[in-house]
């Protein structure tokens, strides 16, 4: 190591300190964390929109696997709507999971993410807008064609609202617990596995209260409970999970 | 207006990557970091940048401990690594939208004639991917021609892949940035082409 550099004194009066010798603020206004979310959102969109396999690919998934079950299982639609809330359930949580590895992976590759984590943004808020574009792109096209999936297994159509809202409200838990998981193993090559082994633990809470608000539903019965254990964890995910988050990412970066 | 590193040590698995090392830069200057492949200059540069955590010394800016704000002092920063950080779906114009924007807002205009002016005029609306490296490292240059308010620069070769048009104009960059009181700390391979007095040197020397 060469000899260091001669100390050249602490700060000194220059262009960006004040009169009274405090730094100047940044010349120009920043960007709101808000605005930046929103870029943040709007750039993962546009992406998708110009992957379009990828894009299609966990939903052309859930569709196989829903229609799958029928000839696996029985073409009785009294046994299918018996099985429709699980198999819709763990169908859309696989779905959820396929984009995940690559909810990080290359903007951690072409260097966006190290910008985004030295923009003097929140990362927390940046990450957490790239977890919404995730939702939009998976979770809620989900939580539209799980309807359709389920008439195919025989479910009535008076229970489409609770099918739709459980599965839209149960894949935004999925999205942030996925979030942390793909920041975690964000170092990891071929991570999908060990993805896999740290999220589907806790997913569990939300497969077991989305199964059970879609049974409800199904039976016609008031599916409000589960749904709002249901929210409560997209809840307790939205406000844990972008620090968790970001914090990882950060121990990744580095 | 100050970027000090006081003893920084930084280990990598068993490599001793960082030794004990200490400089002071202030405003209107210039430090090339040197050394050869595997000296490094880059954890050196991510160290300064906080993306990396030495085991020992500290880095302060304007007297004060990085992380003490870190949020505030990345806003002062402008960090370019190794590869332009672009993606390669995006246009030149869209990257810079994004990368840019989530810092402060930057109008078309501003954004056209930063493209302009690094010769990226002709491509901005063609996808990032399809771009050479050097047109790449080009469009990386307008997003610094953007950040010229930025008071502290971190470039890691920021010289690769360009022609010597290229090279002279990262160096007239920086000499614009160093005469409105910014600080450029860069670590290099060959010489920069900038017209100061206020260029340093710190060598560093590999393990």
């Amino acid at each position: 190591m060469s000899d260091p550099i001669a100390h050249t004194g602490d700060a000194v009066a220059g262009p960006d300190l004040n009169e009274r010798g405090t730094p100047r603020p940044h010349t120009k206004a920043g960007t709101s964390i808000w605005a930046a979310a929103g870029l943040t959102l709007a750039r993962d969109l546009r992406l998708a929109f110009r992957k379009r396999g990828q894009l299609v690919q966990p939903l052309v998934f859930f569709a196989i696997v829903t229609t799958l079950f029928p000839l696996a299982i029985s073409p009785e639609l009294s046994r299918l709507r018996d099985v429709a809330p699980g198999v819709l359930w763990v169908a859309a949580l696989l779905s959820s999971q396929l984009a995940l590895e690559f909810l990080f992976r290359d903007d951690a590759q072409d260097g966006t993410l190290e910008q985004a984590a030295l923009s003097g943004q929140s990362l927390s808020g940046l990450l957490f807008a790239k977890t919404g574009a995730h939702w939009l792109l998976t979770g809620l096209p989900l939580a539209l064609m799980a309807p359709l999936a389920g008439l195919s297994l025989g479910v009535p159509v008076a229970s489409v609202p609770g099918i739709v809202a459980s599965v839209a409200v149960g894949s935004v838990a999925l999205s942030l617990i996925g979030s942390m998981g793909a920041a975690i193993t964000l170092g990891v090559k071929r991570s999908g596995a060990l993805l896999s082994l740290l999220t589907l633990p806790l997913a569990m809470p939300v497969l077991i209260f989305g199964a059970r608000a879609t049974e409800l539903a199904i039976k016609g019965e008031s599916y409000g409970p589960p749904l709002e254990l249901l929210g409560a964890l997209a809840v307790l995910g939205i406000t844990l999970a972008p620090l968790a988050t970001a914090a990882a990412v950060r121990v990744n970066l580095e | 207006m100050t970027l000090k590193a006081e003893n920084l040590h930084l280990w990598r698995g068993d490599r001793h990557v960082l030794q004990g090392v200490s400089f002071a830069a202030s405003e209107g200057e210039c430090l090339q970091i040197t050394g050869s492949n595997g000296a490094g200059k880059t954890s050196l540069l991510r160290t300064l940048s906080g993306l990396m955590y030495p085991e020992e010394g500290t880095v302060t800016w304007r007297g004060q401990g990085i992380r003490s704000d870190l949020l505030g002092y990345h806003s002062e920063l402008a960090y370019i690594g190794h590869e332009p950080p672009l993606k390669g779906d995006l246009t030149a114009r869209e990257n810079l939208h994004y990368w840019i924007g989530i810092r402060w807002p930057v109008s078309q205009g501003e954004t056209e004639k930063a493209l302009e002016r690094v010769g990226a005029h002709g491509w901005s609306d063609r996808p990032v991917r399809t771009l050479s490296a050097g047109q790449k490292r080009r469009v990386a240059l307008a997003g610094l021609t953007l950040m010229m308010d930025v008071p502290l620069w971190l470039l890691d070769e920021p010289t690769t892949n360009l022609d010597k048009q290229g090279q002279h104009l990262v160096g007239a960059l920086i000499e614009e940035h160093l005469s409105r009181g910014g600080l450029v700390v860069a670590a290099i391979h060959h010489d920069l082409s900038v017209r100061t007095t206020a260029m340093r040197r710190l060598e560093l020397a590999r393990e």
